[in-house]
């Protein structure tokens, strides 16, 4: 959380994808990544990772909504009054996220289906309200939508690995398609995968290889 | 009157809104370094799902739902509101945590020091909002969905304090560096939600 405390001034002549701006990406990859590193937006990236499709269809929708409410709050943010800010928030991604709902239930409607109550549950989704709050409330609304992407894709880059995980070890496919089947091996799908259990056990193994190798501690 | 004892005890042990479904985890992780933190955490969150769930089945059925505004006239009898459930459901819940952290505030200042930036932030624990839309998705009546939203928030607080109770004990062990802090909590967890799974043998 210390990338954000230094409110980062983006001057008018400053190139579009100036090296600062592009730390805004990089970073959540990594260092500052929303799930292993801030702790944000695990409801979801636990529930939605039984299969690869619906884990990208929902990092996708959660980096829309990200990079939209981040740049509507931070145009927004000197006529908000502080003390009502939550409401004021919450209003403006719960609008977003109706939109990619409806969105999402008039193209790829079987996905919606599966995801069911957790598109809904972006708008409580802590990634959104954390970004808010930490960046979009005192940055430039460009750079508060570089903010949102950089953090959608950090969720969804440890969103698509839990999910390759537990597809390929729990009913042995990837992006539904039967690899194992396919090289005409049988393969005795994991169960412990499929469950919330094996989630778990397997964010913290990510998290546990993530940190041996950027040095990250905790005390 | 056993339907509603089948669903509290299903909402309680095996479709523990941590558990089973994942809800809420960003402050269940956050809060549970303290027991009697955790507590108090998990006694405000069964007090708003308790007020919220009935309040946003009443919104639902009488409002939401197509053909629920028939009482204003004929016109109003095609009219769809589906749409707006996200905002007015998140609106309901926001209200009802001001509320619940005055309350707090008032009889329990101590608490509310402990709690600090956790008791806002209840607004967005997963949990409530996912209260109210399996409640919806599962169409349950008014009794069951009150009876759903106080169980999801007894389960939610024995898993919090089960967390807690944990972690207090975990930091005389010696865990691998990189390990220590989440990325053991998430393995815990893991273990944890292995062993509720043992309640799916109940027969309801």
């Amino acid at each position: 959380m210390s990338a954000e405390t230094a409110v980062q001034e983006v001057k008018k002549s400053e190139p579009l994808f100036s090296k600062k701006n592009r730390k805004l990406i990089t970073n959540p990859l990594d260092i500052d990544n929303p799930i292993t590193v801030q702790v944000l937006g695990i409801c979801s990236a636990l529930a939605v990772t039984t299969q690869m499709k619906p884990a990208f269809i929902m990092a996708l929708s959660l980096t829309v909504v990200t990079a939209s409410s981040n740049a509507a709050i931070s145009a927004l943010r000197n006529t908000i009054p502080s003390r009502i800010r939550i409401i004021v928030q919450l209003a403006i991604v719960s609008l977003w996220v109706t939109l990619v709902s409806e969105l999402l239930k008039a193209y790829v409607y079987d996905v919606s289906k599966q995801l069911s109550v957790f598109v809904g549950l972006i708008i409580t989704n802590c990634i959104v309200m954390g970004r808010l709050e930490a960046y979009a409330m005192g940055n430039k609304p460009w750079p508060s939508f570089l903010d949102g992407i950089g953090n959608g894709l950090g969720y969804g880059m440890i969103l698509m690995i839990i999910a390759f995980f537990r597809e390929i070890l729990g009913s042995g496919a990837i992006f539904g398609y039967k690899i194992f089947e396919a090289a005409g091996i049988h393969y005795q799908g994991n169960g412990l995968m499929l469950l919330p259990a094996g989630a778990c056990i397997l964010v913290g193994l990510i998290i546990w290889v993530q940190r041996s190798i950027n040095g990250y501690r905790e005390h | 009157m056993e339907n509603l004892i089948n669903i509290g005890i299903r909402s309680i042990f095996i479709d523990n809104m941590i558990f089973a479904y994942f809800l809420g985890m960003c402050s269940f992780l956050a809060v549970s370094k303290k027991v009697k933190t955790a507590f108090g955490l998990g006694v405000a969150v069964i007090f708003v799902l308790g007020i919220t769930t009935p309040i946003n089945w009443l919104i639902q059925y009488k409002l939401l739902t197509p053909g629920s505004l028939a009482f204003l006239g004929e016109d109003f009898a095609n009219v769809d509101l589906g749409f707006l459930q996200f905002i007015v459901f998140i609106a309901v819940i926001a209200a009802m945590v001001q509320l619940t952290e005055m309350a707090v505030e008032r009889f329990s200042p101590a608490l509310y020091g402990a709690l600090g930036i956790f008791l806002p932030l209840i607004a967005v624990n997963c949990a409530i909002l996912g209260g109210a839309l399996f409640m919806v998705n599962r169409s349950y009546t008014l009794p069951e969905a009150t009876v759903y939203g106080i169980g999801s928030g007894i389960g939610w607080l024995l898993a919090i304090v089960a967390l807690a109770g944990v972690r207090e004990k975990m930091s005389y062990s010696n865990v691998p560096a990189p390990l220590r802090g989440l990325g053991i909590t998430f393995i815990l967890v893991g273990l944890m939600s292995l062993g509720f799974l043992s309640f799916l043998g109940f027969a309801l």
